[in-house]
């Protein structure tokens, strides 16, 4: 949270100022240290930790399977890509076969809520240019997101809906039939959204140009995600690397070469008509009933009506949910292509029930470090765009 | 599905003899080198192998075994989407050579690393704590730091 004072602040030229940690447009509590020049920005230091809570640290303390709950809360506004790249990491760590249909449905949701995603950051990177209007589109069609989240989850934010070994719960019924509302009514959507913004010279003109970074600069700085993605290089972990079956979908990676505000502007919107490309294939992959977690009874609670009627399912039950199962000695490194870049988490196990190291790589940190070179020598009123272009998620960036 | 390169320890030995310490993993290519050889090693890796893109620096304390922490630098190739893993270990009184010289977004986490561990690092461009306030004291993320404590307001 501490910033050096430059010596070059001395000589009276220029002036500091604080832009949040309360602005809105700055999208949670960030606060931006920027050093003036008349309206042009000399030096713009992102100060964060105002949302620090630890959670590294809580995570050291909990099981494996309780730790679900911390990656939720990390980037709130796309919790299932976190829940993905967290049990992936385990599930590799123990060598657990997750069923087909299980890594199916948790496509679905890691693509849904990157929709979900891509929305709010839609919604509110056009308010923050002056744009209020679709905001309130946006923000509708993501609750009929939320609400299948609700549907398989009981919870619309925070759902940890993956569990180490498979899902939580199974679908629900008639499920199959609201995301095939949702695909339906998508193009709809879209067109609206479009109408509000496309080929609109007040937006493009506040995008064009703005707060630019190049390829060499975005692999220096770490940068990963559409913000990679915009300057050009077509680095996505769903094809490169494919986990959870994503080899088995066709979809393409959208890029585009200027860096700047309006390259990463287009590189979203692109992705979410192939995000929902990727949903329609999913769903017709997934069948309406089937196995929904792994059948190792070390990782996975045995099944209600057995616990009633076995006394060996009940002490499995009562142990898994109080002790946890213990995962083998080892370090694993997994990462998956979050709407913000590649989540990863690095864990490493002694050997027992609960994380020794519980290490999340969140992209928005990474990201937000890229804050000076996309300022400098703008305008005050571009610093907004450059925020809101960057795409970052402050739960992310804090921990 | 991983692109790693395995064989990149073979090239890494022939040119760092008797200094690189191969760890085994489930995931990807591992080694441990001393924390005097490290940047001269990061060098090597990026500009001769490729691996441009520095993803993370983890700390991970040992305590009590000596030397306390480790740091953990998760490398990757971004055209032949290859991983590598690079760990180091330094002592709690003993600086870190800072990577910011050569992946300059390792500034971070290294800040991250030393307000959360304690663990100094030489070279670096603005070591202050990045999460918690200046006049906070100890390093949560160390062992010996109690998970709970009174209040602060």
């Amino acid at each position: 949270m501490a910033t050096a004072e430059p010596e070059r602040l001395m000589d009276g030229e220029t002036m500091i100022i604080n832009l949040g940690p309360q602005h809105p447009s700055t999208h949670g509590v960030l606060r931006v240290r920027l050093e003036l020049d008349g309206e042009r920005v000399v030096h713009a230091e992102p100060v964060i930790g105002y949302l620090h809570t630890g959670f590294e640290k809580t995570a050291e303390s909990l099981t494996y399977q309780q730790c679900n709950t911390i990656t939720d809360r990390l980037d709130y506004l796309a919790p299932m890509t976190n829940n993905l790249a967290y049990v992936l990491a385990v599930e590799k760590l123990m060598n657990l076969e997750v069923p087909k249909r299980a890594q199916y449905i948790r496509v679905l949701f890691a693509e849904l809520t990157r929709v979900a995603s891509h929305l709010v950051w839609l919604g509110t990177h056009v308010m923050d240019l002056g744009a209020m209007s679709l905001f309130f589109y946006t923000m509708r069609e993501r609750e009929v997101i939320l609400d299948l989240i609700e549907a398989v989850a009981g919870v619309r934010m925070n759902p940890s809906y993956f569990r180490v070994g498979g899902l939580a719960y199974d679908l629900p019924d008639g499920f199959h039939d609201k995301v095939r509302d949702l695909i339906k009514d998508f193009p709809r959507w879209m067109k609206s959204y479009r109408n509000l913004f496309e080929g609109n010279p007040l937006i493009n003109e506040r995008l064009e140009g703005i707060a630019v970074l190049t390829q060499e600069q975005a692999l220096d700085w770490s940068v990963t995600g559409p913000n990679l993605r915009g300057s050009g290089l077509p680095l996505d972990l769903r094809k490169d690397e494919p986990y959870s079956a994503y080899d088995e979908f066709d979809f393409k990676v959208c890029t585009r070469t200027e860096g700047d505000a309006y390259a990463r502007f287009w590189v979203r919107v692109d992705e979410i008509y192939e995000s929902m490309k990727i949903i329609e294939q999913a769903l017709e992959k997934i069948t309406p009933h089937g196995p929904y977690t792994t059948a190792d009874r070390k990782v996975a609670l045995p099944p209600r009506e057995e616990i009633y009627g076995n006394m060996e399912a009940l002490i499995h039950q009562f142990k898994l949910v109080t002790a946890g199962f213990p995962v083998p000695r080892g370090e694993v490194y997994q990462g998956v292509e979050g709407p913000r870049g590649e989540m990863g988490f690095y864990i490493v196990s002694d050997g027992g029930p609960k994380p020794y190291r519980w290490r999340a790589r969140t992209p928005s940190f990474y990201n937000l470090q890229t804050m000076p070179i996309l300022c400098k020598d703008g305008l005050v009123a571009d610093v907004i765009t450059a925020i809101g272009s960057i795409d970052i998620m402050l739960g992310d960036v804090d921990k | 599905m991983n692109h790693n390169d395995p064989e990149i320890l073979d090239r890494l030995d022939a040119r760092f003899p008797g200094t690189l310490e191969r760890v085994p993993s489930v995931d990807q290519p591992t080694i441990l080198v001393s924390k005097d050889m490290i940047l001269a090693l990061f060098e090597q890796i990026k500009n001769a192998e490729g691996y441009r893109l520095c993803l993370d620096v983890a700390a991970v304390d040992n305590f009590p075994a000596l030397p306390r922490f480790e740091l953990v630098y998760h490398l990757y190739h971004p055209t032949k989407f290859a991983r590598l893993r690079v760990k180091s270990r330094v002592g709690v009184d003993e600086e870190m050579p800072s990577a910011t010289g050569i992946w300059p977004g390792t500034n971070w986490p290294e800040r991250e690393a030393f307000d959360l561990f304690g663990i100094r690092f030489t070279g670096h461009p603005q070591l202050t704590r990045i999460y918690l306030p200046e006049d906070w004291e100890g390093h949560p993320l160390r062992k010996d730091y109690p998970l709970t404590g009174n209040r602060v307001d």
